[in-house]
């Protein structure tokens, strides 16, 4: 098992979401940083889809009650088992009672905590991923999160890693036309990749940008929304959705963000800055 | 009946099927039944269904784009056969006690008529479920009086109770969850309309049809039992 010992400002168990499922209204959830969460899986020889537990802000406390081996990949906030400092993107056995904490940020916002074969709580409608009213609740103090023990054949050549610090520094965000991209005018057009802020209004749910456009566009019929969707407010800001938007929205769809923009979306913070960069469709 | 349809990628594993931008029924329909068809195409992921668009997401990014729009028209075009599911008429038992319905008499007072008559216009007919988004289990209502058509309340709640019936412009419906909202609300039902209980979490699909009755608190209460206690049956009757 895993003890929550403190959850910091928000944690969550996530994997690659739920799928098939958008007509009864539930939201696709799952981990934000795909790329992240996927290499931390990879480099533990875990399925793609195995749950992992996400940190925003890397402030939590954890317990293992029991061997395992982990890795954490994402943002860097100075991981730490039994206050020593271990390094990112690297596999460590790790013996029953170690805690891990965190320290310092060196970059990112998104931490990804993988443990060998995946968090094992409740599946359900083909995910492990939290989302209120679907899943049991919040990730508290005193949560205990279960986990498969280790096997005595376990291979344990693991490699590790580096991650270029591109991932967090870079402020491009590759992305394709919304489907009502061709209605923004070419001042509109001009202005949409020029530079933007991410604004304090940001969360699992969407990121608000600070800058806004001139928006003359009249709101659609409600109609779906994916995440990495931005969609144009009535009054002229940019919403870029993000993994827990809903399955519809009444918002012009201006672009639609490429799935290594919204992993890297996915580790800004407020002020920091991105630039739209428009790819063709092939 | 066929539409127009045009067909947009959207992102780089999906395609945006749209209709002429109306909410009508003949058009719902037409999505659900070619809904159905679609899922017959092995690399679906998942499809969103909205008053006049399909979203069909694929499992993989979209090599090429011509053959898989000219799949999708193939089957729209294909009228031999369609896929048919009964539908069915619900009876939500809604309460209409001012205690639950908080909006009930500064809607009455706006629209110079008695809180009976707001009552009457509410549960007269019945409404289409165009479709679910917004929260799980949140039905997209059409149908409702044109009388009772009202704007939205110009502070939306931080707090609407789960159950909570309300109407905005020409909307209708009943909130799933606690949740914030910005509708005037009318009362209460003490259905689940999104269960985890359940087989099946949510009793309703687009193409079906609500009808609320009204019940009087006593009611209201015994239903609210026999639901925590999963002994309630929802009233439905085949369309």
């Amino acid at each position: 098992m895993i003890e929550v010992l403190h959850p910091g400002i928000y944690c969550s168990i996530q994997d690659q979401g739920r799928f098939g499922y958008a007509k009864m209204g539930i939201p696709q959830a799952g981990y934000m940083d795909t790329y992240a969460a996927k290499m931390a899986n990879a480099l533990l020889k875990n399925d793609e889809g195995a749950a992992l537990i996400e940190i925003t802000f890397g402030q939590g406390k954890f317990k293992f009650t029991s061997d395992t081996y982990i890795c954490i990949t994402g943002g860097d906030f100075s991981p730490k088992i039994n206050e020593k400092l271990i390094k990112m993107q690297s596999v460590y056995p790790i013996k029953k009672d170690s805690v891990l904490s965190f320290g310092k940020r060196v970059n990112g916002a998104r931490v990804y905590l993988s443990v060998k074969g995946g968090i094992q709580t409740e599946t359900v409608y083909g995910s492990r991923s939290y989302f209120e009213g679907i899943t049991q609740k919040k990730l508290g103090k005193g949560a205990m999160l279960p986990i498969l023990p280790i096997q005595k054949d376990t291979d344990n050549s693991f490699s590790r890693v580096r991650v270029s610090e591109k991932h967090f520094t870079t402020i491009y965000l590759p992305c394709l036309k919304g489907p009502e991209f061709s209605k923004l005018n070419n001042e509109q057009q001009r202005k949409l990749f020029t530079s933007f802020s991410i604004s304090d209004d940001n969360n699992r749910v969407g990121y608000r940008l600070k800058e806004s456009l001139e928006n003359n566009l009249s709101s659609i019929l409600t109609s779906a929304v994916l995440p990495g969707t931005v969609q144009l407010t009535p009054s002229g800001k940019c919403i870029i959705l993000m993994q827990d938007c809903q399955v519809t929205g009444g918002y012009p769809r201006i672009l639609q963000l490429s799935e290594i923009a919204i992993a890297r979306v996915s580790q800004k913070i407020s002020g920091d800055k991105i630039q739209f960069i428009l790819e063709e469709y092939s | 009946m066929k539409f127009q349809l045009t067909y947009k990628l959207f992102g780089s594993s999906a395609v945006l099927v749209e209709w002429p931008a109306t909410i009508s029924k003949d058009i719902i329909q037409d999505i659900i039944s070619f809904e159905r068809k679609v899922k017959e195409i092995d690399s679906i992921l998942d499809t969103i269904i909205a008053y006049n668009s399909l979203l069909i997401r694929y499992q993989n990014p979209i090599v090429n784009n011509e053959i898989i729009i000219s799949q999708l028209k193939t089957k729209y075009e294909a009228s031999s056969y369609s896929i048919k599911q009964d539908q069915f008429l619900w009876q939500i038992p809604v309460c209409y006690d001012v205690s639950f319905g908080i909006d009930l008499e500064e809607i009455a007072c706006k629209k110079k008529c008695s809180v009976t008559e707001i009552i009457r216009l509410h549960t007269e007919g019945d409404y289409l479920v165009y479709f679910i988004g917004f929260q799980p289990g949140f039905l997209y209502l059409g149908g409702l009086h044109q009388n009772l058509h009202i704007p939205r309340k110009s502070n939306p709640r931080v707090r609407v109770d789960k159950g909570s019936v309300g109407i905005g412009g020409s909307q209708t419906g009943v909130y799933p969850q606690d949740s914030s909202g910005g509708w005037n609300i009318l009362g209460k039902s003490p259905l689940n309309f999104f269960n985890m209980k359940a087989s099946n979490p949510c009793f309703a699909k687009p193409g079906d049809r609500i009808q609320f009755v009204a019940v009087d608190l006593h009611t209201f209460y015994q239903i609210e039992i026999e639901v925590a206690n999963q002994k309630f049956k929802i009233k439905k009757s085949l369309l």
